[in-house]
C-alpha cells in the first residue's frame, strides 16, 4: 500500500471540509427557501431539492441553505430569499425548480440578481 | 469527488452524560421524525464527543444556525423537525434559559456559559464526529504529526514544547518539554509514551470527555512525543470504569493505522508508532505515575520511591514519558501554531488553557475551558452563573481528595498552579466541587480523608495509619464527640503525613483537611465546643426543634416528613415529635427558612 502523503491529507480534508464549514458558520450566501404551509403547498418542497441537487453537482461549499415560515405573501409563493455576504437581499416569488437552478446559477454563484424573477431588494438581513 | 452534502447538520452530543439522560432515544425519535418528512436526505444527524454543557442534557445544536437545544425528550422531536427544520422556525420554549431572569437564548454562542470558554484543547468538542479519522484531519488533524516528522528534528520538538511553557496537565504542573528532553537523554531502547486517563478524582471528568469528543487529538500528541524521545509504542492507560472513552479510542486506533498514521512507517519516513489502550483495573492510586507503570506490567499498583524518575526507568525499567490526557492533547496545536501562540494566553509561569470539569452546587455544570489566570469568581458567577437555588457560596473544592478549598475571600485568586498552592488548594487535574452554605467543611473533609482511607494502598505507614486516625478523630467531630485538641492534633499528624509519605497520594491527602482547618476553622471549634453543625449536615449535631421565630408556619415541613413526626396547623409554626423522629432531615430540605435545627 502506498504511504499517506500530506497530498492525501489535504485531500481528505477538502473532501469532509464542506460539512463542518457549516458548523463554523464560514459560509458566503444563504438561500432561504420559505417553508410556511402555503410554501410548502404550492411547492417549496421541489425549490429545495433543486437548489440542494445544484450544490451537490457543482460541489459548491460556501453556500448555506435555511427555511424560514411564510413571508406574508401566501400569493406569490413559493418564494425565497438570496443573501450573499455583505449585500442586500433579494427576495423572489412564483418559482419553480427550473427558476430555481437560473437564480442559482447566475445570482447566488454569478453574483448578479435576476431581476425578471426578483420580487424586491430588502432589508431583512439575517447575516 | 464531493461528499454528499446536506443542508442542515444536527450535532448530537453523545458525551456519557448526555448518553445516560437518553441521547440515542432522542436521536432515534429525531432519525424516524426526519424520515416521516421525507427530511432525511436534507438534513444530517452526526453524533459527537461531551459538548461541555452537562446540565443540559441531552443536547442538539442545529446548524447552520448554532441554535442550542438542550434537555431534550424524544417527545419534543416531532416539533421541532416541523416547526425548525422544515419550517425554519426555532423553538424557543426548548432554548437554553438564563437561570436569574429565565430568558431564552437560542444561539449557542450568546449562551455566557460558551461566550467565557476559549478553546484550545476542547476546540473540536461538539464540533466533529469523534467516531470519523476523516472529520479529524477536516480540522487540520494529523498536520502537527507530518509537521513533526518532515520538518522538525526530535530536538526543535522538544524546544518548541520548552518555549510554549506546557505544563503537566494531570495536576502536578511538570514544565512537559523539561520531561521529555529528559527522557531523550537517555540512550536505552525500547522507550515508552503512555497517556494516564486514570482520571480519579471524585467530581472530575475532562479526560474522559477529551477522549471521548477528540480522541485522534490525544493520538497525534502522543505519536509527537514519540518522535521526540525515539520511542516507537505508546499505552493509553484509561479507567475500566469509562466504557465510551475506550471505545473510541480503540476505534480511532483502529482507523489511524488503516490511514497510516499510526503502525509502521508513517507518512512513508521510516518512522514507527502504534499504541495501545489499557483498561485500568478501578484503583486510585494507579493514576500516580509508577504504581500505573507497575500496573501496566501486570503487577499490584503500589507506588516506588523516586528517583529514578520514569523518564530514566519507567515502564519495564525503561525510559518513559507519562503525560495526562489533556497535555497530550495540547501538543498537536502546539506544532502548527507554534510555541508564541500557545503562551500568548496565560499568566508568567502557567501558559495556555485549563480545562475544568465544574459540578455541585452550580447553576451551570459542566466542562470548561478558560485561558490560566482567570479569576475562580469569573468560573463560579459568569461562566457557572451563579449558585443554585440561590443559595450563598461557601467554597470551591479543587483537585479531588488531593486539593483544597478557596474560600469567598480568596474567589479572585488567579487560576494558575502558583497562586492556587498558595491558598492551600492546587490546580490539580482540574475538578471544581461548588459547594454552597448547606455544605459542612468538616464533613467534606471526613469525606475526602475516607475516600483516601480506602484508596491508600497501603505501602507506607503514614498514609495506611496516619489516615485512619485522621478519620476517626473526623469521625468524632462530625458526630459530637469532638474534643479540645482535636484540630490542632489534626493538623500535627496531616503535616507529618505530607511529609512522611512516599508517594503523591499520601503527601496530598491531608490536604483537605488542612486546607478546612486553614479557612474554616470556625466550623470546627462550633462542632467540637457547641455541638452545632451550621450547615444542618451533621446529624448527631442537629436537634431537630423549630425555630419559631424563624418558622413562617408554612407546613412544607409536615408535608416532607415521611414519619408524620411533624405537627403543623395553619398560622402555627411547627413542632416536632421527637419519639416519632427518625432524622432523616427531610423537613430540614423542605425548609426554606432555616428555620429547623
Amino acid at each position: 500500500m502506498a504511504k499517506l502523503s500530506i497530498e492525501d491529507l489535504k485531500k481528505i480534508k477538502e473532501s469532509v471540509q464542506a460539512s463542518v464549514t457549516l458548523r463554523e458558520g464560514g459560509y458566503r450566501a444563504k438561500v432561504n427557501i420559505h417553508m410556511g404551509t402555503c410554501g410548502i403547498a404550492s411547492g417549496a418542497r421541489q425549490l429545495m431539492t433543486a437548489v440542494m441537487d445544484e450544490i451537490q453537482k457543482r460541489d459548491v461549499k460556501d453556500v448555506i441553505v435555511t427555511t424560514s415560515g411564510c413571508a406574508g405573501l401566501c400569493s406569490r409563493e413559493p418564494m425565497i430569499t438570496v443573501e450573499l455576504l455583505g449585500e442586500a437581499p433579494v427576495k423572489y416569488v412564483d418559482l419553480n425548480a427550473d427558476k430555481m437552478r437560473e437564480i442559482f446559477a447566475e445570482h447566488v454563484l454569478g453574483g448578479k440578481p435576476v431581476e425578471k424573477y426578483a420580487l424586491a431588494v430588502g432589508s431583512e438581513t439575517t447575516f | 469527488m464531493a461528499t454528499k452534502m446536506f443542508r442542515s447538520h444536527i450535532l448530537m452530543c453523545a458525551g456519557t452524560a448526555c448518553v445516560s439522560c437518553g441521547t440515542f432515544k432522542v436521536r432515534a425519535r429525531l432519525e424516524k421524525e426526519l424520515k416521516d418528512r421525507g427530511l432525511d436526505e436534507e438534513v444530517k444527524v452526526v453524533i459527537t464527543g461531551c459538548n461541555g454543557f452537562c446540565a443540559e442534557g441531552p443536547i442538539a445544536v442545529v446548524y447552520p444556525e448554532g441554535i442550542f437545544y438542550g434537555h431534550l425528550k424524544p417527545e419534543y422531536m416531532a416539533e421541532i423537525v416541523q416547526e425548525h427544520i422544515l419550517k425554519g422556525r426555532p423553538v424557543p420554549k426548548y432554548f437554553y434559559k438564563e437561570p436569574v431572569k429565565k430568558e431564552a437564548i437560542p444561539r449557542m454562542k450568546d449562551i455566557p456559559f460558551f461566550g467565557l470558554q476559549v478553546l484550545r484543547v476542547l476546540r473540536n468538542r461538539g464540533l466533529i464526529n469523534p467516531e470519523s479519522i476523516e472529520e479529524y484531519i477536516a480540522k487540520d488533524g494529523y498536520v502537527a504529526l507530518h509537521k513533526a516528522l518532515t520538518q522538525m528534528t526530535p530536538e526543535q520538538i522538544i524546544a518548541e514544547m520548552k518555549e510554549s511553557g506546557l505544563r503537566g496537565r494531570g495536576g502536578a504542573g511538570f514544565p512537559t518539554g523539561d520531561k521529555w528532553e529528559e527522557s531523550r537523554k537517555y540512550n536505552r531502547f525500547p522507550k515508552y509514551v503512555i497517556c494516564n486517563g486514570d482520571e480519579g478524582d471524585p467530581g472530575a471528568f475532562m479526560d474522559r470527555s477529551v477522549l471521548e469528543a477528540d480522541p485522534h487529538a490525544v493520538l497525534e500528541g502522543m505519536a509527537i512525543c514519540a518522535r521526540s524521545i525515539d520511542s516507537h509504542e505508546g499505552y493509553l492507560y484509561v479507567r475500566a470504569e469509562y466504557p465510551l472513552a475506550i471505545k473510541r479510542l480503540n476505534l480511532a486506533i483502529e482507523q489511524g493505522r488503516n490511514l497510516g498514521v499510526l503502525g509502521k512507517d508513517i507518512f512513508g519516513t521510516g518512522f514507527d508508532f502504534d499504541a495501545y489502550v489499557y483498561p485500568g483495573a478501578g484503583a486510585f492510586v494507579c493514576g500516580e505515575s509508577t504504581a500505573l507503570m507497575y500496573s501496566l506490567e501486570g503487577k499490584r499498583g503500589m507506588p516506588r520511591a523516586k528517583p529514578p524518575r520514569s523518564a530514566e526507568a519507567g515502564l519495564w525499567g525503561m525510559p518513559t514519558v507519562l503525560n495526562n490526557v489533556e497535555t497530550f492533547a495540547n501538543v498537536p496545536q502546539i506544532l502548527i501554531n507554534g510555541a508564541k501562540w500557545f503562551n500568548s494566553l496565560g499568566t508568567e509561569k502557567s501558559k495556555g488553557t485549563k480545562v475544568f470539569s465544574l459540578a455541585g452546587s452550580v447553576n451551570n455544570i459542566g466542562l470548561v475551558e478558560v485561558p490560566m489566570g482567570i479569576s475562580m469568581r469569573s468560573i463560579v458567577f459568569d461562566i457557572g452563573e451563579g449558585i443554585k437555588g440561590g443559595k450563598k457560596f461557601k467554597a470551591a473544592q479543587l483537585g479531588g481528595p488531593s486539593g483544597g478549598f478557596v474560600p469567598e475571600h480568596l474567589l479572585d485568586t488567579p487560576v494558575d498552579y502558583d497562586s492556587l498552592e498558595a491558598t492551600g488548594a492546587i490546580m490539580g487535574s482540574g475538578g471544581i466541587v461548588i459547594c454552597d452554605e448547606a455544605t459542612c467543611m468538616v464533613d467534606s473533609a471526613r469525606f475526602f480523608t475516607a475516600f483516601c482511607v480506602d484508596e491508600s494502598c497501603g505501602k507506607c505507614v503514614p498514609c495506611r495509619i496516619g489516615l485512619s486516625v485522621m478519620l476517626k478523630k473526623l469521625e468524632n467531630i462530625v458526630g459530637g464527640k469532638g474534643q479540645e485538641g482535636d484540630v490542632e492534633f489534626l493538623d500535627d499528624l496531616g503535616r507529618h503525613i505530607v511529609r512522611m509519605s512516599h508517594c503523591g497520594l499520601g503527601q496530598s491527602a491531608p490536604n483537605p483537611v488542612l486546607s478546612t482547618i486553614r479557612h474554616f476553622r470556625q466550623e470546627y471549634d462550633e462542632h467540637i465546643r457547641d455541638k452545632h453543625c451550621r450547615s444542618l449536615v451533621c446529624t448527631p449535631l442537629i436537634r431537630f426543634e423549630v425555630k419559631e421565630e424563624k418558622c413562617k408556619m408554612c407546613g412544607l415541613c409536615m408535608k416532607a416528613c415521611p414519619s408524620n413526626a411533624v405537627t403543623w396547623e395553619k398560622k402555627k409554626p411547627a413542632q416536632i415529635n421527637k419519639d416519632l423522629c427518625t432524622k432523616c432531615k427531610s423537613c430540614i430540605r423542605a425548609c426554606r427558612f432555616w428555620a429547623i435545627e
